[in-house]
């Protein structure tokens, strides 16, 4: 039984001929979050997000929004929901203004007074009355947010929103997510820039080829990209290897030139370097080795296939 | 329906800012100019046509006229321009997922979509008639006009008839878009469902002229665009316009009814 959150899916498939394109997603988002769904391109964020505005049936699974089907309850499942899918297109014979106007008349009028106040918050207000298909890339992106908020959303999917924004385009958009979380709004924000992630979701789920590697919250996948690897620096490497081979702790012991590297918990170190120094060896280096979020990233989306873990 | 109303007022404000929906109606205002042109530059004309031996004596006879030569390519076209691309261009222009994912339900997106592509097929005829009535007027008069079982009818008579004329040839054009945008729905293609349509419209054509039994004659829709010439009989021939009538309405609803099926079911995929 699935529950009210802003967002909820379980075993969600989708296929199209031989490829899975999503391959048993669960994702649960929780109010107020700042939800990353992170993946290398082609990993299913879209069709995953497809799904959830009720663009396309998944084979198998299925997703509420606020409680309700998208593929069964529509326009009703949307309601409170907006976003885009890919780049936002909008018909560019057709002013900004103009295209917000057809928006929100398709919304019954929600948000038709908020125009120029959405036209402000995103910089646009200078090009209102320009044909679309006069803009710019990142002008588009920024008409999406603004089309989105048309709908005055309580939650916001939101799909690659900086793709093909320049540096300043992408501050710019991340600002405006982040404000747009700080007055409340759940985002479930895709993209394949960590770091983008990194600077904005306080939940993320991490997608590869399909299906989901990791969700959770990012501080433990933050913990969970620390580890539990250490080198050390000894006066005497081959005393120190067989030290570590012996206590039971210590394991994948490796030796290059002089510099072991072992694996072992936060605790157990403090007793492998007891026995190091009873073994009369003076330590001139132990360090834990801190594996960085993006190699942790890559190797969850690129390494071999994994378990869904946390 | 006030969904269906909504999306029907944007299409038609959709429909007025684009350029293509003025080639239609620009070729409709110039075709009566052009043709009272070319007969005032000769002495023959097309006097054998339905309503033909009216020209140079009533310019209440040139709309009626011109519709006879485009009931057979150039209405067909000018309803295809914009029924076939109405749906097929929000997929090309991805413009589809934006307007599906608000409070609108999809049936009534298309039936938006379908009233605006019928309002632009009605537009274009009364256009062709306004144009025709002034060009004909201008150059030949405001006169009576003698109708096709030889009875002379009056001047304001002939011009209400004509009017009515325009709404009967409306008919099959209406039929003919609805299957424009069942293949614009079903393609998602607008060149295709463009000359899909007039294939389908020259193959009814065709259809007609080779198989020599009352049923094709009657009951195709090439023969329904006659459907008016009832009107300028004495007295009027209501059976063919009722015939008119009914036969469109099937040639309409069946594409219709599948373009629903397909537009309301269809993933909403980039492909």
């Amino acid at each position: 039984m699935l529950s009210d959150r802003p967002v909820e899916a379980r075993g969600l498939v989708k296929r199209y001929g031989a490829i899975t394109a999503v391959d048993k997603v669960d994702l649960t988002v929780e109010p107020g979050d700042v939800y990353g769904f992170l993946g290398p391109n082609g990993a299913g964020k879209t069709t995953t997000l497809r799904i959830l505005l009720g663009l396309i049936r998944p084979d198998d699974g299925e997703a509420r929004l606020f409680g309700r089907d998208p593929q069964h309850e529509l326009p009703e499942a949307l309601e409170g929901v907006a976003g885009f899918v890919e780049t936002p297109y909008f018909y560019p014979y057709l002013s900004g203004r103009k295209n917000l106007q057809l928006l929100a008349a398709f919304d019954l009028d929600g948000g038709s007074a908020r125009i120029d106040q959405l036209l402000q918050l995103v910089d646009l207000t200078a090009r209102a009355d320009d044909r679309v298909g006069g803009y710019s890339q990142g002008m588009r992106q920024r008409l999406g947010v603004a089309s989105s908020l048309v709908r005055n959303p309580r939650l916001l999917l939101l799909d690659e929103p900086t793709n093909g924004l320049d540096p300043g385009g992408m501050r710019d958009m991340r600002t405006l997510v982040s404000r747009l979380s700080g007055e409340g709004i759940t985002v479930l924000l895709s993209s394949h820039l960590l770091a983008e992630v990194e600077e904005l979701c306080n939940r993320v789920a991490i997608v590869r080829t399909g299906r989901i590697v990791y969700e959770g919250m990012l501080a433990d996948l933050r913990a969970s990209a620390g580890t539990s690897r250490y080198r050390l620096r000894t006066t005497d490497a081959q005393v120190a290897g067989l030290t570590l081979l012996e206590h039971s702790a210590a394991r994948d012991v490796s030796l290059d030139g002089d510099e072991l590297t072992f694996s072992a918990g936060e605790d157990e170190v403090a007793a492998i370097s007891r026995a190091l120094v009873a073994a009369g060896l003076g330590i001139t280096a132990l360090v834990p080795e801190q594996q960085s979020l993006e190699s942790f990233f890559f190797e969850l989306t690129e390494g071999e296939p994994a378990e869904a873990a946390a | 329906m006030t969904g269906a109303l909504v999306a029907y007022r944007w299409e038609l404000r959709k429909l007025v800012a684009q350029k293509r929906t003025y080639i239609g109606l620009g070729a409709a205002a110039l075709l009566p100019v052009v043709f009272v042109t070319v007969m005032a530059l000769q002495k023959g004309g097309p006097y054998d046509a339905p309503l033909g031996h009216n020209l140079r004596r009533t310019g209440l006879a040139l709309a009626l006229v011109v519709l006879n030569f485009v009931s057979r390519f150039g209405a067909q076209l000018a309803a295809a321009l914009v029924a076939g691309d109405i749906v097929a261009s929000e997929h090309t222009g991805k413009t589809l997922k934006m307007i599906l994912t608000r409070s609108l339900r999809r049936g009534q997106i298309l039936t938006g979509k379908t009233l605006a592509s019928f309002t632009y097929v009605v537009a274009t005829i009364l256009v062709l008639g306004a144009a025709g009535l002034i060009a004909g007027s201008a150059a030949w008069g405001f006169n009576p006009l003698t109708n096709l079982s030889g009875v002379r009818v009056s001047a304001l008579h002939t011009l209400w008839l004509s009017v009515v004329a325009l709404g009967v040839f409306a008919l099959p054009l209406i039929a003919v878009a609805a299957f424009a945008i069942f293949l614009s729905t079903w393609t998602r293609n607008s060149a295709a469902a463009i000359v899909g349509t007039l294939v389908y419209a020259l193959s009814m054509e065709a259809i007609a002229g080779l198989v020599h039994h009352p049923w094709a004659q009657r009951y195709l829709l090439s023969d329904q665009f006659d459907g008016w010439h009832g009107l300028f009989m004495s007295p009027i021939d209501w059976s063919l316009i009722a015939r008119a009538a009914w036969v469109s309405a099937i040639f309409a609803a069946v594409p219709l009814a599948l373009a629903y099926g397909i537009f309301k079911s269809r993933d909403v995929a980039d492909d």
